[in-house]
């Protein structure tokens, strides 16, 4: 492989990470939809790459998937879906903006402890791919525990599954990438289907503690 | 291709499904998925008298034939509560009859997709199978469409999906070890090919993977404290989904995390993983069991005490060797027959009572005998006392486990007596307590719920010597 090659994939998998922090501090629930879209598109370059560079055409359909569903479809019916039921648009996150992103820089600097230990045997590419996605992954761990709303931590969970999508497309041969990646994107129509339907307008955490107690069955 | 026991109980389930989504008429459709259940289980014995050939993708051998049957069992008998169950469901109007297609379609679409976790050979194809099934218990949790069943299975959905993320993640870990050695391809997560090729395996690289498919796999177990969506799912769905939760999908998630168990023992390089098991498990048997004592509804308190026995198995599986594994799987087939028993009670006598709330039952014994009888049995049951069959499963693992580890033994035998202590205040006053709710007779169907209870009391005085012998085969397998 030349270094080039391997210099644009590096690039590639390291403006996902960019991305998924520029996630990290998104107060606005558009603006984070809007980051998110930018985030599937990276995404996409990136498998696009990869498929490239692995001389595997099959992993096209994969970058198509997240180019079409996941930076298009997806956040444009969220944007719609958002306006429809009336959601806040400010997101409440747990801890402050600093301190999450303390949190993440600490995160992506354990990713990189300890994916690049373990593998040292692999080739450099493969190695990198899966540090990055690691750091993906618990970004977007992060951002689901760090925000309040339901429609925030749907936008966590998808970035944390494009991270998987990158590690699973960085794993030369790996079979199966794309039947992964479309049980992926049912899973997320089910998502937001869900919010839809049931009208999930923030998470259910309230002041109220009856409300919660209730919830709970645990009513006196 | 011709058809064999092993893509019928895949395509029998699967067809059944897509039947069910077109026939109108819940009684029609309750039938027809008890004879489809049926027909599946009846399948599924024939696996013991030919077994079919294994390939890339599926694969029987003793450790999953166990499994197979249990699962294909439970669902049968669960299919025959649910009938009665549904019929009062829409009588009372809680359920609209538009919904039962959806139910029962969304039921075989379950069994096909624990089945097929169970038979995967592929650990792409057991993480979609578990997938699939998640996603299709997330839609019967919120089927009532209360506010409190969409929390439970929003709760369930976010939590699931985050626990199946970790574990394709320590899939694909799992296949970059494999890859250097057994090639590019399908072969790298073929699980017959990992295991035979596990030892040249990198170990830093698969002790990560299994510690990333031990938070995954270990979240839809119900391991403490990755427990949290467990309770919700099983109180606020409907009680034959929560009979099939706990008896069989929890099951299906620690089969996951054993076939991957199995692959790390044959590298000697890499961590063991019997004691982060061991660790959960007794976490999860503590937590549980202390749990117990505040509980006001008795659905999410039987919930809380499948957590505590999902722990115990799992304690008893990361112990290892032949005794502490065969303690295991007996005490895993007592708990799934025992805790499905006990949903089928509880299941009526919420409908006769019209509640769940532990303090507005009361008197069950006097009021609805048979019922009541059946519950107390159940639940003397699954607090362990003689002479059923939990008993003779927990006694096992507390022998088995003692002399090897005398300390973590001990905790485990408090866990289990708090327990017994918290169920037993929780259940008295609705036992035995003055007369409470609504005293209609129940139109229930009981066989079910005693043939689990008969097969549960006559494993704790005579176990077969063909069980034997079959436990203690894959006993060994699980090394």
């Amino acid at each position: 492989m030349s270094s080039l090659q391997f210099d644009i994939a590096h690039l590639l998998a390291g403006s996902l990470v960019l991305a998924s922090f520029m996630m990290l501090y998104q107060d606005r629930l558009y603006a984070l939809l809007n980051v998110y879209a930018v985030h599937a598109g990276v995404l996409a370059l990136s498998v696009a790459w990869q498929a490239y560079v692995q001389q595997a055409p099959h992993l096209y359909v994969t970058a198509l998937i997240a180019l079409v569903f996941k930076a298009v479809i997806i956040p444009v019916a969220l944007h719609r879906i958002i306006k429809r039921l009336g959601i806040h648009r400010e997101i409440e996150s747990v801890i402050g903006i600093g301190l999450t992103m303390m949190a993440g820089i600490g995160l992506v600097a354990l990713s990189m402890v300890v994916m690049l230990r373990v593998t040292p045997g692999a080739d450099a590419l493969a190695r990198e791919d899966l540090a990055f996605a690691l750091s993906v992954v618990l970004l977007g761990l992060l951002i689901m525990v760090t925000r309040r709303n339901a429609v925030s931590q749907v936008v966590g969970f998808m970035s944390l599954e494009n991270g998987l999508v990158l590690a699973a497309t960085g794993a030369k041969g790996m079979p199966l990438v794309v039947e992964i990646s479309v049980a992926f994107s049912v899973l997320i129509a089910f998502i937001v289907i869900g919010i839809f339907l049931f009208r999930i307008r923030e998470r259910f955490d309230s002041v109220d503690v009856q409300a919660l107690d209730r919830f709970r069955g645990e009513r006196r | 291709m011709s058809i064999d026991a092993l893509s019928a109980i895949l395509l029998i389930p699967a067809v059944s499904a897509a039947l069910l989504a077109i026939f109108p008429g819940y009684r029609l459709t309750a039938k027809l998925n008890v004879v489809a259940a049926l027909a599946t289980f009846l399948t599924s014995l024939s696996l013991f008298v030919v077994e079919p050939v294994s390939g890339q993708y599926l694969l029987v051998d003793d450790l999953n034939k166990v499994f197979i049957v249990l699962t294909t069992f439970v669902s049968f008998t669960t299919s025959v509560f649910s009938a009665s169950y549904i019929q009062h469901e829409i009588e009372i109007g809680r359920l609209a009859p538009a919904f039962l297609r959806f139910y029962h379609a969304m039921y075989q679409t379950l069994m096909f997709a624990m089945n097929l976790a169970l038979v995967a050979n592929n650990i792409g194809l057991m993480w979609v199978a578990v997938e699939v099934a998640t996603l299709t218990t997330v839609l019967m949790v919120g089927i009532y469409r209360t506010h409190e069943a969409l929390e439970a299975a929003w709760k369930y959905f976010i939590l699931g999906s985050v626990g199946i993320a970790l574990a394709l993640f320590g899939t694909i870990l799992v296949y970059m070890a494999a890859r250097p050695v057994v090639g590019e391809g399908l072969d790298g997560m073929v699980w017959t090919v990992l295991v035979k090729h596990a030892a040249e395996f990198d170990p830093a690289l698969l002790n990560v993977a299994f510690v990333f498919l031990l938070l995954g796999y270990g979240t839809k177990v119900g391991l403490a404290p990755l427990h949290a969506w467990l309770p919700d799912a099983h109180a606020e769905g409907p009680t034959p989904i929560s009979a099939v939760l706990s008896g069989l999908l929890l099951n299906v998630a620690l089969y996951a995390l054993l076939r991957f168990k199995m692959m790390l023992a044959v590298n000697s390089a890499a961590i063991a993983p019997g004691p982060l098991m061991v660790t959960m498990g007794l976490i999860s048997v503590i937590f549980a069991a202390l749990m117990l004592y505040r509980r006001r509804d008795i659905k999410r308190m039987f919930a809380y005490s499948s957590i505590e026995h999902m722990g115990i198995i799992v304690f008893a599986f990361g112990m290892g060797g032949p005794l502490a594994n065969f303690a295991g799987l007996l005490h895993m087939t007592m708990h799934s027959l025992t805790k499905s028993a006990i949903f089928f009670a509880v299941g009526h006598i919420a409908q006769v009572k019209g509640t769940q709330k532990i303090a507005d039952i009361g008197g069950l014994t006097a009021t609805n005998p048979v019922l009541g009888w059946g519950l107390m049995l159940g639940v003397v049951a699954i607090v362990g006392l003689p002479p059923l069959g939990i008993f003779m499963s927990e006694f096992l693992v507390v022998s088995s486990t003692f002399a090897r580890a005398p300390w973590l033994t001990v905790i485990l035998v408090l866990g289990i007596i708090i327990a017994l202590g918290g169920l037993f205040l929780r259940i008295g006053a609705v036992m035995f307590g003055e007369p409470k709710g609504k005293t209609a007779p129940a139109e229930a169907s009981y066989v079910p719920m005693f043939t689990h209870l008969g097969l549960v009391l006559m494993a704790g005085i005579y176990l077969p010597p063909v069980l034997v012998t079959g436990f203690q085969n894959v006993a060994k397998l699980l090394g």
